[in-house]
């Protein structure tokens, strides 16, 4: 963190906003503000420059349209590729997380991403919509992802990255890996408010953008319930 | 008619009555689907001979009908679809069960607007709005607006009655040569009723440029496509015709959007030569739209009815809500869709201040949205926990989908 306050991006609201993205934003803000941190939460629209010091990027979801606006304006922009290169933390969702890799298909095109990730995607033969679950990289020490997902895309991995998850349910990249992350960069296909059903996968952003090496716990009976549930309605939707 | 067509629809007509008779729904749906498998041009034919408006739009469609019906009612007897079964097989129900009729409105599900107009050759299109709705299986809404325009350019001869507050109604109501609006078409009537909801028109759908907004303006700014100048407007509690006589509008419904869709109702009315004046006074007979804020009393408390199902329609919920103990219930069953992630799209503190109690097959969803939003909630297993969890007075209900039928059920499906 470059000052005392944790400064939260949440880039082009008004493109990248398409299924309760804003739920991130707040997730994060109050997790942060829980636990004793002043934040600062910055909605940038695409006719803004990007700050390029913030702590925390957040890249939404959006219809094919607006995601290859929004590509085509951070490209042009570069301040994401700023703060990358002086550590800062990029969480993309759906759209906003194709668009971090090399290439993506919008409206039968191909576009070009903001490479920085190892990944690129194109169509897959059928809409992947319903829950999303899979158990997450051990190395980052979290509880299973639990989300729903609606994507036209396929992603697939280049070695500079690895998944973020094994699917245990759902399609995400490919029907067995499903998002991507390479230092303090994370992608995900659990669309909309992925953090409010992984407030711990809000905790690990937030250590990564802390420093801290852990954070107090927090109350979060009403998220667990909500995990709980939806672990058996996926369950039970197998059976 | 056709020999064939007489027979589906009196078949048609049958199975509604069954329907009812064997208390399985409203049988606004059963009946036109048994007419359509006999005669699959049932609803053509059902349909000649009648001046027929559709209303269609993500929000506010149900409640819009059942006023331009009253007001259209002026003129003779009109067919509807009240009970909000809105697609191809309602609307054949609907006009089996009428009869004659010289006069139609109905209700179109937005997605099926295009096979409606082909099949009933409407005199009048209402637009309302296009906004998120069930986004895991409904069309975005861009996709939906081409659709629209596609639907009806080739029918420059239908009247379009459309909102111009929304950039996505106005580039899908004007034909793509003529998308300079300071030219309106000569077939299509500007309202404006408002527009609370702007998350899904930032972006133009002509250009793909942004969209500004300044007051109640907006325009694009890489092309023409700006806010017509509207003929209906709304003012203080009344209704602005295109002549600006001033008609005051009371209303049994509450909340401001109503009054938006009052102005819109009498726009669509005013196509058939219906004068405000006359209209006026049937619109303030209408108490409740399909249990829509329907009030019932509970164990001493008054309960009312609202239903909610998209970010937009959330937010005119709270506008219509009285300062009371609010029951919210949330389902996310196939008619629901099954994504509860706009959730995060509505802004819940107009509710902080109030009791609120939360219920439904996804109240954890809610609940920790409330959390997040600092509105706090308590969680009720049943419709009649929430009845006893709050003193005797009103109780606001706002539910979405099969959540509002659960409850109508309850309430032996109040109308």
């Amino acid at each position: 963190m470059s000052t005392e306050t944790l400064r939260i991006v949440w880039i082009y609201p008004d493109l990248l906003s398409t299924y309760g993205d804003r739920g991130n934003v707040l997730i994060l803000a109050r997790r942060a503000q829980q636990r004793g941190f002043r934040v600062e939460v910055l909605e940038v629209r695409s006719d803004q420059q990007l700050p390029t010091t913030a702590d925390i990027y957040l890249v939404g979801g959006g219809e094919d349209g607006p995601q290859a606006l929004g590509a085509q304006r951070l490209l042009a922009d570069g301040g994401l590729h700023r703060a990358v290169a002086q550590g800062s933390v990029v969480f993309g969702v759906c759209a906003g997380y194709q668009l971090l890799g090399t290439s993506f298909f919008a409206k039968g095109t191909q576009y070009r991403g903001l490479e920085l990730l190892d990944l690129s995607s194109d169509r897959g033969p059928t809409r992947a919509v319903g829950e999303l679950a899979g158990d997450i990289d051990a190395r980052l020490g979290l509880p299973p992802l639990t989300g729903f997902e609606n994507h036209g895309g396929r992603t697939h991995l280049g070695p500079g990255v690895s998944p973020l998850a094994r699917v245990t349910a759902g399609i995400g990249n490919d029907g067995a890996s499903e998002g991507a992350w390479r230092g303090k960069l994370l992608g995900t296909y659990s669309h909309g408010p992925a953090l409010a059903r992984n407030p711990a996968l809000a905790d690990l952003l937030l250590r990564w953008a802390t420093g801290a090496q852990q954070l107090p716990p927090l109350d979060d009976t009403w998220s667990d319930r909500l995990r709980a549930e939806r672990r058996t309605a996926v369950a039970a939707a197998r059976a | 008619m056709p020999l064939r067509a007489k027979v589906a629809s009196s078949v048609s007509r049958t199975a509604a009555a069954l329907s009812r008779a064997a208390g399985r729904g409203d049988g606004s749906v059963i009946g036109g689907w048994i007419g359509l498998k006999i005669d699959p041009d049932l609803l053509a034919h059902l349909s000649a001979g009648r001046a027929i408006a559709l209303i269609s739009g993500t929000n506010g469609k149900t409640t819009t009908t059942r006023l331009a019906a009253a007001a259209v009612g002026v003129l003779g007897r009109v067919a509807t679809n009240s009970f909000g079964a809105n697609m191809p097989t309602g609307h054949t129900s609907a006009l089996a069960k009428a009869g004659s009729t010289p006069y139609a409105v109905l209700e179109v599900d937005e997605h099926y607007l295009a096979q409606v107009v082909e099949a009933t050759e409407p005199h009048v299109v209402a637009l309302l709005n296009l906004s998120r709705d069930q986004l895991d299986r409904a069309k975005e809404v861009a996709m939906m607006a081409q659709l629209w325009r596609a639907a009806l350019v080739r029918h420059p001869d239908i009247r379009i009655v459309a909102n111009a507050d929304d950039p996505m109604v106005v580039w899908a109501a004007t034909p793509p040569a003529t998308h300079d609006q300071r030219i309106t078409p000569p077939h299509v009537t500007w309202f404006s009723a408002g527009q609370r909801w702007h998350d899904d028109s930032w972006v133009c759908p002509e250009c793909g440029s942004t969209i500004q907004r300044s007051g109640e303006q907006w325009w694009c700014t890489g092309c023409p496509l700006r806010r017509p100048e509207p003929q209906w407007t709304v003012d203080d509690e009344g209704v602005l015709d295109p002549t600006g006589a001033w008609y005051k509008v009371k209303l049994q419904l509450p909340g401001k959007v109503n009054v938006g869709n009052a102005a819109t109702a009498l726009a669509v009315a005013a196509e058939f030569g219906v004068r405000p004046f006359d209209a006026v006074p049937r619109l303030g007979d209408v108490t409740s739209v399909a249990g829509r804020y329907a009030q019932v009393e509970r164990e001493g408390r008054l309960v009312r009815l609202l239903l909610a199902k998209n970010p937009a329609s959330w937010l005119e919920a709270f506008d219509m809500a009285e300062q009371a103990p609010t029951l919210l219930s949330i389902n996310a069953r196939d008619p629901d869709g099954l994504d509860t992630s706009w959730l995060f799209d509505v802004d819940f503190a107009p509710l902080r201040g109030r009791q609120v109690l939360i219920t439904g097959d996804r109240a954890y969803d809610l609940a920790v949205r409330l959390e997040v939003n600092d509105v706090p909630f308590q969680h009720v297993r049943t419709f009649d926990d929430a009845v006893r969890a709050v003193p005797p007075g009103r109780l606001e209900v706002i539910a979405n989908y099969t959540a509002f039928q659960d409850i109508r059920a309850e309430l032996d499906r109040v109308n």
